[in-house]
């Protein structure tokens, strides 16, 4: 298939595997940011292929993985409301919330809907004028211009019976969070390519100039992955720490222009918690006042509904880069995608769920 | 657009209702006249005609394979089939999968009040000639209707027998070490036409289902082959689940070579698109086979020079090593293991 198969192709990935070999000299601790990296990483095997010297630690870029609790009871007493249709993208409606998930709020006879777009629920709210329609807005910056598409359709509309549970999180404020920490390991980033089609690259240079570190902006096949360490290790090596893109084919330094003026008429900044994590500064959209009346926590009056996050579960420190999923006595044990215990299982791009998926075989032997 | 009915000969006869009305399940006359009108002319046969409450068959000598299956797709008419096709084939496939050629059919159909009669004809027609085709003739059946709203247009039962031949034992717990994996063909085309069609996904080129009766193919490879050690078709849950069946019930492992799966190029779009792994996605016309080792050659050459075979290729084989797992050689030449999925897959947020 054309735009994927050169991605894939397994000559050029053994020269790329050859080349990070004669590169490097010693050991480097490098983060892919995106769930979707670390689960291609996890389902090519590509960290079996690489040199001891690198160690890929996993970041925080499953949006579902780092949607707190609170809001997933918060989605749950919504869409079991009557009269009202609640939509989502798939891999939301199975993340368990403090004690069910929205696939049970459907089969207890709430009106729960997977759509592909958050347009098709704009749709749903012009077919159905009689019933609420809600959309569990989720993601990171990525799927943030499509849900504030949305809701400027929908208000422009004046379909006042669609609104949006807006769970948004932003991925530069979360790297400056882990950078932060005098814990942090990390000292390379495969920053994610799809966010940085959307945002562009300035957010990257100040963070890469203040905390002395190589950002490989890197796509999501295995020859993109690989060419992205490749570019990291090389940066490493000659003790430089700039922002690189590996992603030209999608990325243009300054984004999509017209995907972040619609986000930013719709969003605006906000503190956000993490699951695992807590609640970062500045790292979350919330919806404008302006468009209050299309939010669906003020609409439903859900605030006031909070969850406490279970304890003995890693997954923050996963989440973080400080511990890897085979370190954890619960995974694969006590601790799986039939009975996830924490963010990291719930969803098929978390870092545990990978493991679990792909490669539980090293790591339960 | 729908694709047309197989043939255009058996135009729908003129009812007195354009829809299924309560009825016509009420066991009176409306009942009588949709049986009359619509069911028996497409399934005439000597035993059926009888309209006894049972058939009565006369079986050749040997073990009886029997299958049952009920089928609730959405939408009922997708590219390249309908539930008609899919509630013969899955069903004669099964009983197959033993190495029985399938005899007989019974089916049960529910109807929800308001489907069209055109609708419920072409479902029909699509059976009388899915079982031509699979050389099954229906013997019995019955048929429901139940309020708007209480099913879903409609769903069909099926259930069928055949008679496994004398020598032939196949069984999912009768894989060795050192036998073949062998798969008919392109993965998850049913899954995915099923899938692209119901979210109104356009592809440069259609999906089509591969919706196909498997017998003729069964019989090509035990011509070559009696001992196959195992068949089975890998419909709900796709061909990762039926390996994994093989692996639990015959506690062996299997090694498989990611480059020796084939998907077609625009089914493997599709999957990229909504994040989707092939392995997982349901095929309603191909078989994997486990054949003994030095058999695979022959066995894989009788396959390719069969219409549903053209396609086949050895994916793998059954190893003594790591009982239980199904493992893949992935094409940059690392492992990962391929579970039993969890659950419907899901289509990812990004």
């Amino acid at each position: 298939m054309r735009f994927v198969d050169e991605y894939r192709d397994p000559e050029l990935a053994r020269r790329l595997l050859a080349e990070i070999r004669a590169t490097v000299t010693r050991p480097w601790t490098i983060m892919e940011i995106c769930g979707g990296q670390t689960h291609a990483i996890m389902k090519h095997g590509l960290d079996q292929l690489l040199p001891p010297e690198i160690e890929l630690v996993h970041g925080p870029g499953c949006p579902v993985c780092v949607t707190p609790l609170e809001k997933i009871d918060r989605a749950i007493a919504i869409a079991g409301r009557p009269a009202v249709i609640f939509t989502s993208f798939g891999d939301m409606l199975r993340v368990p919330g403090s004690c069910q998930d929205l696939f049970m709020v459907r089969a207890a006879g709430g009106d729960v809907r997977m759509v592909y777009s958050p347009l098709e629920a704009v749709k749903l709210a012009r077919q159905y004028p009689e019933c609420e329609v809600v959309f569990f807005a989720v993601g990171f910056e990525t799927t943030a211009p499509g849900n504030a598409l949305a809701i400027r359709q929908a208000a422009r509309e004046g379909l006042a019976n669609f609104s949006a549970l807006a769970s948004h999180v932003l991925v530069a404020p979360a790297m400056r969070y882990l950078l932060s920490q005098p814990t942090n390991r990390v000292q390379g980033f495969l920053a994610a390519g799809h966010v940085c089609t959307v945002m562009g690259l300035e957010e990257y240079e100040p963070l890469a100039a203040e905390f002395k570190v190589p950002m490989v902006v890197t796509g999501f096949e295995p020859v993109d992955i690989l060419e992205g360490i490749l570019l990291t290790v090389r940066q490493l090596e000659k003790g430089e720490h700039r922002v690189e893109n590996q992603y030209g084919r999608s990325v243009q330094p300054r984004g999509n222009p017209a995907a972040r003026q619609v986000i930013d008429e719709v969003f605006e900044v906000a503190d956000r918690g993490w699951r695992g994590i807590g609640i970062i500064p500045a790292s979350g959209l919330a919806i404008r006042a302006r468009y209050a009346s299309h939010d669906a926590e003020k609409k439903f009056a859900v605030t006031a509904i909070t969850a406490t996050e279970p304890t003995g579960c890693v997954s923050g420190r996963i989440l973080q880069g400080l511990t890897k999923p085979p370190a954890c006595p619960a995974f694969g044990r006590a601790c799986s995608p039939a009975h996830p215990l924490g963010a990291t299982m719930v969803s098929s791009e978390g870092a545990c769920a990978a493991y679990y998926r792909y490669q539980r075989r090293a790591v339960l032997s | 657009m729908n694709p047309v009915p197989p043939r255009l000969s058996c135009p729908l006869p003129i009812m007195d209702h354009d829809r299924v009305q309560l009825a016509h399940g009420s066991g009176g006359l409306l009942s009588a006249q949709l049986i009359d009108r619509l069911f028996l002319p497409r399934f005439a046969n000597p035993i059926l005609n009888r309209l006894e409450d049972q058939a009565t068959l006369e079986l050749p000598a040997g073990r009886v394979a029997m299958s049952t299956d009920t089928f609730v797709v959405d939408p009922i008419f997708f590219p390249g089939g309908s539930i008609g096709d899919l509630a013969v084939n899955g069903t004669v496939n099964d009983v197959a999968m033993s190495g029985a050629p399938p005899l007989y059919l019974a089916a049960a159909f529910v109807l929800e009040e308001g489907l069209p009669m055109a609708d419920l004809h072409r479902v029909l027609v699509a059976m009388e000639e899915a079982a031509r085709v699979a050389g099954v003739v229906v013997v019995t059946g019955d048929t429901k209707v139940v309020p708007r709203g209480a099913c879903d247009k409609i769903f069909i039962t099926t259930t069928g027998i055949g008679v496994v031949p004398e020598g032939v034992t196949i069984s999912a717990a009768s894989l060795r070490p050192g036998d073949a994996i062998i798969l008919s063909g392109t993965l998850a085309d049913h899954g995915m036409a099923i899938l692209t069609t119901r979210q109104g996904l356009s592809f440069h080129s259609r999906i089509q289902s591969d919706t196909a009766a498997l017998y003729g193919l069964v019989a090509a490879m035990l011509a070559v082959c009696p001992t196959i050690h195992a068949l089975r078709d890998p419909t709900r849950g796709g061909a990762a689940t039926t390996l994994n069946e093989f692996v639990r019930s015959s506690r062996v492992g299997i090694e498989l070579e990611e480059g020796r799966i084939t998907v077609r190029p625009e089914v493997q779009g599709a999957c990229e698109v909504l994040g989707i792994d092939p392995l997982f996605v349901a095929n309603e016309g191909k078989l994997i086979a486990a054949v003994p080792g030095e058999a695979a050659a022959g066995v894989l050459a009788a396959m390719r020079n069969h219409p549903q075979g053209r396609e086949a290729a050895i994916i793998g084989r059954v190893t003594a090593q790591h009982p239980g797992l199904v493992v893949l050689r992935t094409a940059l030449g690392a492992e990962r293991i391929v579970e039993m999925p969890v659950a419907e897959q899901l289509p990812r947020i990004c």
